[in-house]
């Protein structure tokens, strides 16, 4: 009886069936908290490895840049800081999204975690950026349209911080900066474009440089390396400020207080 | 559209009991564009190079300055609530109260910006299109101040924190407002612009409310 019971309800299952119960279990503090302590470990390791290796082949083996010499260099930090603060930006657009929609607990920690790391990460794309520009560009800021949609989305990430701890109710102020996440999402293409179109208009001279010949592999796989390395620095910080935040939240529940 | 027509004329009747609210951001903009020739120097070639830009910029100014309290009051004596929890669709009364709002702002301002351009030395040609780059402008605006007027209804003293969350969203209208006007010392089309602040117009107008909708439940709830 039971093994016929069981192919019934294996022949009913759904194909992505796993899928959903993943997201059905991602909506428990708990069994996030107990995962994600694995998770934090698997991500911690593959980042110290990946950043070890990426940014010793970079800055010491990888060839001299014929134009820049050793000042493109930064771009093993400043490139991959730049992809993880947009790639954490959607991230945050995301997660408001199921907040809204499906009011998911977890996906307002997502979001609440995901600011600070996001809002230091473009300062280090701008920062690093304008370092490396000085030398390159002879400034230390030219208003193109990557600037200037990054700088924009350092202001939207202070933009959410900001409003979160400006609202009392926490809440209210995860549903507020959901919205925010959200309005922020649909509005950064349209900057990005609409800077674009500006920087054409007001033609800078320096622009060429950017324009380099596609990169030999010597340059582009430490950046690759230092990229990934990078999303697994952002994955293991969030993970980590997402189980303090379920700490935090759930400190009335029987669970916690056990641990 | 009776919820449209209602809440547009119960706004427009209580603004015109508060006429400083409408003439406080008016003045603003006019005491600042007279700062900008102290400021910057008496030369008529320079003035006329950065009007544009100074008009609009303070455009961005004056609607951040006048939408701080368009929900402020309804939400401190309680019509705010009703709006929220009653049966007809927010949608439209927020549109309603955005237009109304449009009416005592950016309209107004449309209609002073000759006077701005002549303190600047804007080219006399120029006049009517930075009137008609505003016209078409400043409703986006008023939509996007009006999203984190939303966002920070409940929030004492958010002052700050309004202009932190939307001079960010205003920079695609700010790009192609002022190029309306500037294509004419570059030699481009104005034609591309124009359409483009049609199409935020229109974007706006449609999502826009969705958002200060949703912002506004979030706040009435807390």
């Amino acid at each position: 009886m039971s093994s016929g019971r069981e192919t019934d309800s294996g022949a009913q299952r759904k194909p992505h069936g796993w899928l959903k119960t993943l997201w059905h279990k991602l909506g428990s503090p708990r069994w996030f908290y107990d995962i994600g302590g694995r998770w934090l470990y698997g991500f911690g390791a593959f980042a110290v490895v990946l950043l070890t290796i990426g940014t010793i082949w970079g800055l010491a083996v990888a060839p001299i840049d014929y134009q820049q010499g050793n000042s493109y260099r930064i771009m093993f930090v400043h490139v991959p800081t730049a992809i993880v603060a947009q790639s954490c930006f959607m991230l945050c657009g995301a997660a408001g999204m199921v907040l809204l929609v499906w009011r998911m607990k977890m996906a307002d920690m997502a979001l609440e975690a995901a600011v600070p790391i996001g809002l230091l990460m473009s300062a280090l794309a701008l920062a690093s950026g304008s370092i490396w520009g000085r030398p390159t560009w002879g400034a230390w800021w030219v208003s193109d349209a990557r600037t200037v949609s990054t700088l924009i989305m350092l202001f939207l990430y202070i933009a959410l911080y900001a409003l979160r701890g400006a609202i009392p109710r926490a809440e209210a102020a995860g549903r507020a900066c959901a919205v925010l996440a959200i309005v922020g999402l649909v509005n950064i293409p349209i900057i990005k474009y609409s800077v674009e179109w500006w920087n054409t208009l007001h033609q800078t001279s320096s622009f060429s440089v950017v324009e380099r010949p596609a990169m030999p592999a010597s340059m582009y796989l430490p950046l690759l390396l230092n990229v990934i390395g990078f999303y697994c620095f952002f994955a293991t910080v969030l993970i980590a400020r997402m189980r303090t935040l379920v700490l935090k939240k759930e400190s009335g529940a029987r669970w916690v207080q056990e641990l | 559209m009776t919820v449209f027509v209602s809440s547009l004329a119960r706004d427009w009747r209580a603004n015109l009991r508060q006429p400083s609210q409408i003439i406080n951001p008016l003045a603003f903009f006019l005491l600042v564009v007279s700062l900008f020739p102290l400021g910057v120097g008496p030369e008529p070639l320079v003035l006329a190079r950065i009007a544009p830009g100074v008009v609009w910029v303070l455009a961005l100014l004056a609607a951040l300055l006048s939408v701080e309290g368009l929900y402020r009051q309804d939400y401190d004596d309680g019509s705010l609530e009703q709006l929220v929890i009653g049966a007809r669709p927010l949608y439209f009364a927020v549109l309603g109260k955005a237009t109304s709002q449009w009416l005592v702002t950016g309209a107004p301002l449309t209609l002073l910006a000759p006077i701005a351009g002549f303190m600047l030395y804007l080219p006399t040609e120029q006049v009517g299109w930075l009137m008609l780059s505003l016209a078409l402008g400043t409703p986006t605006i008023t939509l996007l101040a009006g999203i984190g007027a939303a966002l920070t209804v409940g929030v004492n003293r958010g002052g700050t924190l309004l202009a932190l969350i939307i001079l960010p969203l205003f920079v695609p209208v700010l790009i192609f407002g002022t190029a309306v006007t500037e294509t004419m010392l570059l030699g481009a089309s104005r034609e591309f612009p124009l359409l483009i602040l049609c199409a935020l117009l229109a974007a706006s107008i449609t999502l826009a409310p969705f958002a200060i909708a949703a912002a506004l439940k979030i706040g009435v709830e807390q």
